[in-house]
């Protein structure tokens, strides 16, 4: 002990409850606030998916307008709104006033967000970046409120530090949300700008209209198709953590352990109830709150020995492989698109599904290696690719049987943009930040799968293209070398130039006839 | 000779005029050069060239470039011979290197595109690349007592100062207009060269003096075997004791794998190996003069042991030695014997007991 003078008594006096606000104000990094360039994409990427998440949810194509303006050096003016269906009034604090808060925590279903700190946590920055209060105009359809709200950091509630209604004679409904916070604006591969071209790339139903400090930028919708809406579905035995599983007995309201079993999770009939009480010692009927520790243990394990079906896959909303190609087709200028939609699948018992997306050739760079989108739940990730699932699978899958280069690690070689969506009720992320999928063997094999078959498919397309080009080629080269040909026959024989040019001529055409007729003949039969 | 060169390149391209009238698909045949084409003729003592020929024909978008090009070296060439001037490979190359109209398609597109060429039609046309008028490097000096003529100007070997004289890479045209001596020895180190060319060697033992300096050129290969045969003279050929050394003479002797098809213009099959050779190092003592062998000598010594032309027994025990032995030893390692031994002891008794390696 260094300091003699400190007793139990005085570290009991300083030790108190940490607030959620004030864990994140230590902890910015660990929510996408590490650096400045990054904080200012975090909280667009925040309002832009709460933006397309509440639009769609009530059945709203979402059209969204984005605007950066830069005050000074490092600070910036963001101002995001929606056509969605607003908040009502006495909701609107707590939703951007306290962390945690939300509609999203307590439920099992594919979505955007799920940890309730998305806004929230933006303001809070905005707060202590530049001690300037948010303003949140809101409207249902009837009265439009614009609060102006702060963060009481130690209490985790909003403080409201102004309110004003209005009257709304155009019936207009959604969120304007007007915030100011330090940050540094680039534009590259990891930037606001790229995040928005890639929303819209998974929101083919969105319109979205971006005025960044260099200019605007329209994001047109391609269709007024409503994705299909995701289902909520109760956590299945093998994909819950023993955490979840002590908050989930704590919080039931079945008076025994079948009940609970059956109730609160899926695919648990009442004969794989009773076979779990079995193995793990528990008396079936048992109250479920008043479990202890070990009895929980022994629980938990038990879930994982006893055979139940796989979880109900039709719950998920997936883009499909029509809006993959449309969205890729109206942000990327290629010349040939495909997709894959895969079948869903299961891991740890949550079920997920894979689509992939190429878009190929057009004004793509040439001699580069393949650009990766990447896509959970249709919110683009731009950060730690090489730490990603989906990278892993594009690495891992043999370019080389679709004609492309590609060397060992590597991503392949060409002209090409490969999309990568994986949907699911739980995105096992490698972190909190949120930004690479973990590589759970059957995502993998899921996501080579799609991978593989639109390499197919486009190897295909690509084979065309080089048989048409050859066929092309053939004639020109031939063509460009008859003047040089004759002349050096002249030089070596005398004989006269014109005469050998036409009679090159002559069997140059015959025989590129001739071999068109043969190709066209043999169809596919030809050789590679 | 330019009259046949001429006359071999007027005959390509007549064969190819022919089937153009004829509206065929004119092509060239070009003899294939590659190890598997490659044969080794006890007999003759040469490596030659099989009998496998490639076509190349024009409506072949695979070939339809290299057709092209072979036809525009071929008719450089004729102008050169024509013209009776010479000129090198990278000269020929910049002659030749232009950009197709209406595209961005060069003739050819760096000198490793057109070197190739160059050998092929040799091949083609069975001539020797100087024939062509086309010069390759000069490397490699001479001494002894004999006169010769070149463009014109009387050279005599004996009176060219201590570098001796330097080897043309066209060795066609030169004259030999007086030689006197009883042997050639064909040294591959200059410095040692120069040693023996201080020490009067080749006045007192009457012989002519050749130093490869490494690998041998063209040039010097035809001069060789031009004064063997010519002048009816033995050739000996002193290198290291390393397995890249007695290459050296196996080039010099029976021909190069790389220019097979030039093996009975270039070759000296009466070439025999004086030293050094690892059996010396025994019998003369030297074995602290001697250096360690490195991973690529045993390599190539292992390649060679397979070497047809060397599967005399002398040559299995020499390499099988080295690969035992682990080491090799350079021919200035005689000095250590004292700066004249080599002049007066161990070549005088190498050539008097005609102690030599096929």
């Amino acid at each position: 002990m260094a300091d003699k003078n400190v007793t139990a008594e005085d570290l009991a006096k300083k030790m108190r409850e940490v607030s959620v606000a004030e864990f994140f104000e230590k902890n910015r990094h660990l929510l996408g606030y590490e650096n400045p360039s990054k904080s200012l994409l975090t909280i667009v990427k925040e309002l832009v998916d709460n933006s397309l998440d509440a639009a769609n949810e009530a059945g709203i194509g979402p059209t969204i307008k984005i605007s950066i303006k830069q005050l000074e050096e490092d600070r910036f003016k963001i101002t995001a709104e929606d056509n969605g269906p607003g908040i009502v009034e006495e909701k609107l604090s707590l939703a951007f006033g306290k962390l945690l808060y939300g509609s999203k925590f307590h439920r099992l279903r594919q979505s955007r967000g799920t940890q309730g700190i998305g806004v929230s946590g933006a303001i809070l920055y905005c707060q202590l970046t530049t001690g300037k209060a948010t303003k949140v105009i809101s409207s249902t359809g009837k009265a439009i409120h614009e609060i102006e709200l702060m963060i009481d950091v130690m209490k985790n509630e909003p403080k409201i530090i102004s309110h004003k209604e209005e009257k709304n004679p155009d019936k207009w409904h959604g969120i304007k949300i007007v915030m100011e916070a330090e940050g540094r604006y680039t534009e590259g591969k990891q930037s606001v700008l790229e995040y928005i071209k890639q929303s819209a790339v998974a929101n083919p139903n969105a319109k979205i209209i971006y005025d960044g400090p260099n200019g605007k930028t329209t994001f047109d919708k391609v269709t007024n198709e409503m994705p299909v809406q995701p289902q909520e579905i109760k956590p299945h035995p093998y994909g819950v953590e023993i955490g979840i599983l002590r908050r989930m007995i704590s919080t039931s309201s079945s008076r025994n352990m079948t009940g609970f079993l059956t109730s609160d999770f899926s695919r648990v009939g009442r004969g794989s109830a009773l076979e779990m009480c079995k193995v793990a010692k528990i008396d079936a009927g048992k109250k479920p709150q008043i479990l202890d520790h070990s009895e929980t243990e022994r629980l938990y394990k038990a879930m994982q020995t006893v055979k139940l079906m796989s979880p109900p896959t039709n719950v998920l909303s997936p883009l499909g492989e029509k809006l993959i190609e449309e969205g890729l087709k109206k942000e990327v200028e290629a010349e040939f698109f495909v997709a894959v939609s895969r079948s869903p699948a299961v891991y740890r018992g949550n079920p997920f599904q894979v689509e992939v997306g190429i878009a190929y050739g057009g004004k793509l760079p040439l001699d580069s290696t393949a650009q990766l989108m990447r896509f959970a739940n249709k919110v683009p990730l731009l950060y730690h690719q090489s730490d990603c699932a989906t990278a892993e699978a594009v690495v891992d899958t043999d370019w080389k049987r679709y004609g492309f280069s590609q060397s060992s690690g590597s991503l392949p070689q060409g002209p090409m943009i490969v999309l990568i969506h994986f949907a699911s009720v739980w995105v096992p992320y490698t972190s909190e930040g949120k930004q690479a999928i973990a590589d759970y063997p059957e995502i993998i094999k899921e996501m080579k799968l799609a991978l593989q078959e639109a390499g197919r498919r486009l190897s295909i397309y690509v084979r065309n293209k080089n048989k048409m080009r050859d066929k092309h080629m053939r004639r020109q080269i031939f063509e460009r070398y008859i003047p040089e040909v004759a002349e050096s026959l002249h030089k070596l024989t005398g004989k006269d130039k014109k005469k050998i040019i036409e009679e090159l001529e002559v069997i140059t055409k015959k025989n590129v006839k001739l071999e068109e007729e043969k190709e066209n003949g043999e169809g596919n039969k030809e050789e590679a | 000779m330019a009259k046949e060169t001429k006359k071999r390149l007027e005959q390509l391209g007549g064969k190819v005029v022919d089937e153009i009238s004829k509206k065929e698909n004119p092509s060239i045949d070009i003899p294939i050069r590659s190890l598997a084409n490659t044969v080794y003729d006890p007999k003759t003592r040469q490596i030659k060239l099989g009998d496998k020929v490639s076509k190349r024909y024009f409506l072949n978008v695979a070939h339809a470039k290299s057709f092209m090009q072979t036809l525009l070296v071929a008719a450089a060439t004729k102008e050169l011979v024509d013209g009776g001037a010479h000129t090198s490979l990278r000269d020929l190359f910049y002659m030749l290197k232009r950009t197709l109209p209406n595209s961005e398609e060069n003739t050819f597109d760096d000198q490793s595109e057109s070197d190739p060429v160059i050998v092929d039609l040799e091949v083609a046309l069975d001539v020797l690349r100087e024939q062509l008028n086309l010069n390759a490097d000069i490397r490699g000096r001479v001494v002894g007592n004999v006169t010769v003529e070149d463009r014109g100007d009387e050279i005599n070997w004996g009176k060219m100062g201590s570098g001796g004289w330097a080897i043309p890479s066209n060795m066609e045209e030169v004259k030999f207009n007086k030689v006197k001596a009883d042997y050639i020895l064909v040294i591959e180190k200059n410095a040692a060269f120069e040693r023996l060319h201080e020490d009067k060697f080749w006045q007192n033992q009457n012989c002519i003096l050749v130093t490869t300096q490494g690998q041998a050129a063209r040039g010097t290969r035809r001069l060789i075997q031009r004064l063997s045969t010519e002048h009816k003279l033995p050739v000996y050929v002193f290198t290291d004791a390393d397995s890249y050394g007695w290459y050296i003479y196996s080039v010099i002797k029976f021909g190069s794998i790389s220019l097979a098809h030039v093996s009975d213009r270039l070759g000296t099959p009466n070439a025999k190996f004086l030293g050094l050779t690892l059996s010396d190092i025994e019998e003369f003592e030297l074995e602290k003069f001697t250096i360690k062998a490195e991973e690529v000598d045993l390599k190539r010594a292992e390649e060679m042991l397979k070497y047809e032309w060397f599967q005399a027994p002398e040559w299995q025990r020499e390499l099988k030695l080295m690969l035992q032995k682990k080491y090799k030893a350079e021919l200035e390692s005689l000095s250590g014997k004292g700066l004249k031994f080599v002049t007066e002891k161990y070549l005088p008794k190498k050539i008097k007991n005609k102690e030599f390696l096929p």
